[in-house]
């Protein structure tokens, strides 16, 4: 019988391992260890043993039990693994195929650059102003101490809906100064981006209708140092930490002193390429202290307050952000344009 | 403004190019406030091009129009060069451009063979060096008609035979004649032995193109030797016969000199861009001022010193008289006689050159020479045109003609300012000289007029007649009118200094308006307070004097040329620019801090783009004005008050004349575009404004406008809604509803609805009208929504709140009832949603069927109900008698029966 039951463990353990499905596996369990088993029926002999006899081959017989139940317990492990292992295979995809397309909206260049500035304002505390572009001649030139007789006032350079020059088109966002200083209570620090109305042919550089963004501080005891300091602090924010810059003296009629704020060229560290036409500088922007005379004339005291203003052009700084060579395709709005941002 | 800066070096010691770069010098001078734009070298791109004399030349044995010449070029051995000219001899300096040279436009010069013979560089004319016949006027060429270059433009019939002989009668008292020899006895003049066929004669000529074995027509009568107009020919009979050629130099200068120093193109120009402020520096010197400032280097300027003693009194020659005062602050004036008009000499019309003026003659470059150096506008004319010799300074007479200098006759009106005489005007005063007055070669007399006009009347009159002279230019400004007493007498030592004639005693100068120098108190503190520095009192001053102010203890006079002047502030900017404005410190701001941030209305717009990018649409810019056709082109009836809109009096152009009332013309006319370009499934929005007249306020009202447009294949008009939707439902607006829209002209009448919240009208949406879309140009379906920004700020929800998650299971039912095809889903659903008790929480439809099983004229509409309590779970007799609660009010009001 002690041979019997080796002969049998050998034989199950074999089938075992042979099966290759888990169906093959499941007969060879019936086949030796089911009810009408194969071990069973060995088992059922055990009675014809001598007492002596019986716990040692019992002994075997469970270990043959033991050693089968394992091994198919392995079998069944292995055979789940392969199948699954088929089943991922039977499923693989080719990834390259491209994904199903989920249409987004893009923000219009000049937009994406706006809202950069306007953000990196509005952390330093600025409010954002939007003003009429429907504007008084009083404001856009008289407040701003471009009187009569001022060449920008010309109807060659300036789009006017009445004879007598009263009422036009902004040609800058600088009237947003006026209407600060009449409206909000000191100190004031405010941008006033939008949009201004020149009277210009539209080519590559040049379109009737544009985008500046006007900013302005008035408090006690600023000075020039505090524009320098502030506008370094935005640029330093636009074009990343350690961007040269240098101030230029320049002339506007609402500020004195005035200057130009130029970054060094990116593309050439400043030794002089085409992007920047040689110089190694690249103009951004113009600012200066507030003419004390546009304080008085808003009612400011200029011996108590005193102020900074800058003002830059929307378009040739979106041009530069994105390398965008023509400014007529700002306004074309080919989405072919539109979906590169 | 460009500057010469071998003139500059003529006022300010130090600054020349040797000196300091161009680099140096543009950093400077920009950083001091002269902005340089640009510096050219006029002979940049001209390199290894030397003076050579010829030593000798002869005939190409291959070719019947080349020479070949040897050349001292101040080496050690001559250059052998070809060149196809004929106006070189013997003895003649040219510019030779030898092996491995450049010339202007990047043209590069290398040793190689012609028709077999080694040339080692080229010969250059004037226009090879970038110059023309004005810089070098004595240049010009003559040249012989030669008969053995003589191409008859139809061969058959040659009016000389091509063997033609000495002695042959070409005509009348022309006959041909070989040239024997030919010497050079001066510049440009030639001694030419010729054989006429009976004898031998000398002659001198200054035809520059004859060579010895040269066949000529000679006209013996008047023993000259005949050009192509002399035979009344063609210049292309004559090929190589023309007035162009190699560039003979009448310099003093030897073989081996840099050609850019003998013509004076080694000057190099810096263009400035000169600030309105400041038309002071619109010349020489008062750019010498802000250079010796700048780098502290002396200025010396020139006091012009007049001999003077022609014949005539001045106070009985002339005399001016300026009835318009106001307008005419300063008028001087002198007199020149025995002019002899010629060219102005080299250095003058170099420097011309170099500030881009061309050189005309003496007389006329003298003007713009002092023009350019002092920067106050000079006008010339002919005494002898000035009747009676009186000059009066008026504002013309309303429709006045005056031909100006440019030939153009000019109407005039009254704003216009005229120097006349006691009949007619004779110059455009401040502005440009009159063709009637013009300095022409027999000029003898001279009139010089430095004169001061009133800016702005210079300005519009320029303006008005669409002329923006030089002159003009600065007079606009404002210029100083104590410039006008030295420039004119500069003009006049000038004219002796060049020997163009004699200069009468005495100046006429009429001081209408007595400028006071400007004084202003020098306030130390204040200037620093500005600026933000600690700048000391001495710096400050000392920088104000460099500038030629005068400071006395705390009183700064201001010098008479910088009117710009005015206000401490300005000082604190001349501190300031000579301080160096990089020298200012850099600080943060101090002081009460401000709450920064973005109103409402503007957080509201952001949140608009974002919904509309996250629904696929692009953002567009569209312009403000529009055309007045775009009314018709969206169908708007004749009388819509949308049309009374803001017209701009001078517009670019028709096309955008008018402020538009409504963005939907400038959405379509982008979808339209974009159509046009084949690009596919397009979606757009723009926030952009529309802008209203208002009864009380001069100013319009400015209204913004969501303006979503969309069309292709993915693009129907409940995709569009669903944008709608989400914009109002990421806006958190309640009580929205839809209401058809058939009256809208701009719409399909059967695909438009307007949008409200409650009552509020939030805007419009719906597919454009077919006939609106094909105005266009657009076959396909176009698809457009307008909402106007402020009812939707209005109609904003409230801030969300949490609601409790449900905590018991809701019960669903579909439900389909069939119903008339004049029943609309929206009045299903109210009378669903108040027909349905409490537990009713949602109604959602998920289909509409007609076809089979459906009377036609009637549709059968599915929705799925959502039913569920807050606090226990119902059961499903407490939902039956929900749903019948509703399909019994869907059949009493709707007539819709369950399917």
């Amino acid at each position: 019988m002690k041979q019997q039951l080796e002969q049998l463990r050998a034989a199950a353990l074999r089938a075992i391992e042979q099966a290759g499905a888990m169906e093959e596996l499941e007969n060879v369990r019936v086949k030796f260890m089911g009810k009408k088993g194969e071990l069973t029926a060995v088992l059922k002999q055990m009675g014809k043993l001598s007492p002596e006899e019986r716990p040692v081959m019992g002994q075997l017989a469970n270990e043959a039990r033991a050693a089968m139940e394992q091994a198919i317990e392995n079998a069944r492990a292995r055979l789940t693994a392969a199948a699954l292992e088929a089943k991922l295979e039977a499923e693989t995809l080719d990834v390259t195929v491209p994904g199903r397309a989920v249409k987004l909206g893009h923000k219009h260049p000049m937009y994406l650059a706006l809202d950069e500035i306007k953000d990196i304002f509005v952390g330093m505390g600025f409010t954002v102003l939007d003003g009429p572009e429907i504007e008084l001649a009083e404001l856009n030139f008289d407040r701003l101490n471009a009187g009569e007789g001022h060449p920008s006032r010309d109807w060659s350079d300036t789009f006017y809906f009445k004879e007598d020059s009263s009422v036009m088109l902004r040609s800058q966002t600088s009237p947003m100064q006026v209407r600060a200083m009449d409206t909000m209570p000191l100190p004031i620090r405010m941008i006033a981006p939008g949009r201004v109305y020149r009277k210009d042919e539209v080519d590559a550089t040049h379109s009737p209708m544009f985008h500046q963004v006007e900013g302005m501080v008035i408090d006690k005891n600023v000075t020039m140092a505090d524009l320098k300091g502030t506008l370094n602090a935005v640029v330093e924010q636009l074009y990343g930490a350690g961007t040269k810059t240098r101030f230029r003296p320049h002339h506007f009629p609402f500020t004195e002193p005035s200057c130009e704020l130029d970054v060094q060229c990116h593309k050439c560290g400043g030794k002089g390429c085409p992007t920047c036409k040689g110089e190694g500088w690249i103009e951004l922007l113009g600012a200066g202290m507030i003419h004390p005379r546009v304080l008085e004339m808003a009612g400011i005291d200029p011996e108590e307050w005193s102020g900074w203003a800058f003002g830059f052009g929307l378009e040739r700084t979106a041009m530069r952000q994105f390398k965008i060579a023509d400014l007529r395709l700002i306004f074309e709005n080919d989405v072919r344009f539109l979906e590169q941002f | 403004m460009n500057l010469s800066r071998a003139w500059l070096n003529e006022f300010v010691s130090g600054v020349s190019v040797d000196e300091i770069n161009d680099r140096d010098f543009s950093e400077v001078m920009t950083l001091s406030g002269s902005k340089v734009e640009l510096v050219t070298e006029p002979g940049a791109e001209i390199c290894n091009v030397v003076v050579g004399r010829i030593v000798s030349m002869e005939r190409h044995p291959d070719s019947d129009h080349m020479f070949i010449t040897q050349i001292d070029a101040g080496q050690s051995e001559t250059v052998q060069i070809v060149t196809g000219a004929w106006n070189v001899h013997p003895g003649d300096l040219v510019p030779v451009a030898l092996h491995k040279s450049t010339l202007p436009g990047g043209k590069h010069i290398e040793k190689g063979k012609l028709r077999g013979v080694l040339s080692c560089g080229m010969l250059c004319s004037l226009s090879e060096l970038g110059l023309d016949e004005r810089d070098f006027p004595y240049a010009v060429i003559t040249a012989a008609a030669l008969l053995n270059d003589y191409h008859p433009i139809d061969p058959a019939k040659p009016s000389v035979p091509a063997d033609v002989q000495p002695g042959y009668q070409i005509y009348g008292p022309v006959i041909a004649a070989r040239v024997l020899g030919c010497q050079t006895v001066a510049y440009g003049r030639f001694g030419v032995t010729l054989d006429t066929g009976k004898e031998e004669i000398h002659i001198e000529t200054d035809c520059q193109n004859l060579h010895e074995g040269d066949m000529v027509a000679f006209n013996v009568k008047s023993s000259s030797i005949c050009k192509v107009n002399d035979l009344h020919a063609q210049q292309q009979e004559f090929p190589h016969c023309i007035p162009d050629g190699i560039f003979v130099l009448n310099e003093d200068c030897v073989p081996g000199d840099d050609i850019k120093t003998v013509t004076g193109l080694d000057d190099h120009v810096v263009e400035f861009e000169i600030t309105p402020n400041r038309p002071d520096c619109l010349s020489v010197i008062g750019l010498a001022r802000e250079a010796a400032a700048a780098f502290d280097k002396e200025l010396r300027l020139h006091e012009p010193v007049v001999k003077g003693g022609a014949d005539g009194d001045l106070a009985k020659l002339l005399d001016v008289e300026t009835p318009d005062a106001d307008l005419v602050p300063r008028y001087t004036a002198r007199m020149v006689r025995n002019v002899k008009i010629a060219p102005s000499p080299k250095w003058m019309r170099q420097r011309l050159r170099s500030m881009g003026v061309r050189p005309i003659n003496n007389i006329v470059d003298i003007t713009n020479y002092v023009m350019m150096e002092y920067g106050q506008p000079m006008h010339a004319f002919d005494y002898r045109y000035v009747k009676g010799g009186k000059i009066i300074v008026r504002r013309a007479v309303e429709g006045e003609q005056l031909t100006t200098l440019d030939g153009v006759v000019r109407t005039l009106s009254a704003n216009h300012l005229v120097i006349a005489d006691q009949t007619r005007a004779v110059g455009l005063a401040g502005i440009m000289g009159g063709e009637n007055s013009e300095i022409v070669p027999d000029t003898v007399d001279v009139v010089f007029e430095s004169a001061n006009f009133d800016g702005t009347c210079i300005r519009k009159g320029a303006l008005a007649l669409g002329m923006r002279t030089e002159a003009s230019a600065k007079f606009e400004k404002g210029l100083d009118p104590m410039n006008t007493l030295p420039a004119v007498n500069r003009a006049c030592e000038l004219v002796e200094l060049l020997g163009a004639g004699e200069v009468v005693d005495g100046v006429i100068d009429i001081l209408n308006h007595v400028p006071q120098p400007s004084v202003l108190a020098l306030r130390p503190e204040r200037i620093n307070a500005l600026l933000g520095t600690d700048i000391s009192t001495a710096e400050m001053v000392s920088i104000l004097r460099k500038l030629n102010f005068t400071v006395v203890g705390e009183t700064v006079t201001v010098p008479s040329w910088r009117g710009d002047v005015a206000h401490y502030s300005d000082l604190a900017e001349e501190v300031a620019r000579f301080h160096g404005y990089n020298n200012i410190p850099t600080t943060l701001m101090r002081g009460q801090t401000t709450r920064g941030g973005y109103s409402a209305a503007q957080t509201l717009e952001r949140t608009l783009g974002a919904v509309c990018r996250a629904a696929g649409y692009d953002e567009i810019i569209t312009y403000s004005f529009i055309s007045p056709t775009y009314s018709d082109k969206i169908c708007w009836r004749p009388d819509d008050p949308r049309r009374d809109s803001f017209r701009i009096l001078n517009p670019l152009g028709e096309g955008t004349s008018i402020m538009r009332t409504t963005t939907l013309p400038s959405m379509l006319e982008v979808l339209s575009r974009n159509d046009s370009y084949r690009n596919r499934n397009v979606r757009l929005y723009e926030i952009g404004r529309t802008y209203h007249k208002q009864a009380d306020d001069p100013l319009a009202d400015e209204r913004r406008v969501l303006t979503l447009g969309a069309y292709g294949d993915d693009m129907d008009f409940y995709t569009l809604k669903g944008a709608v939707d989400a914009v109002l439902s990421a806006l958190r607006v309640e009580n929205v509803r839809y209401a058809a829209d058939s009256n809208n002209p701009s719409y399909h009448p059967g695909r438009c609805a307007r949008v409200y919240a409650g009552d509020a009208l939030l805007g419009t949406l719906g597919q454009i009208h077919p006939r609106v879309a094909a105005n266009y140009g657009v076959d396909g379906a176009l698809y457009a929504a307008e909402l106007d920004v402020a009812a939707l700020l209005r109609c904003q929800g409230a801030e969300p709140a949490y609601r409790p998650l449900p905590r018991f299971p809701a019960v669903m039912r579909d439900i389909a009832v069939v119903c008339a095809e004049s029943v609309t889903v929206g009045e299903l659903e109210d009378c669903i949603r108040s027909a349905g008790g409490k537990l009713l929480k949602d109604v959602a439809l998920f289909d509409i069927y007609r076809g089979s099983g459906i009377l036609s004229g009637m549709k059968s509409v599915a929705f799925n109900l959502t039913l569920r309590s807050d606090d226990s779970s119902i059961t499903s007799a407490e939902a039956d008698a929900d749903v019948t609660a509703i399909l019994t009010a869907l059949r009493q009001t709707l007539g819709a029966v369950l399917r």
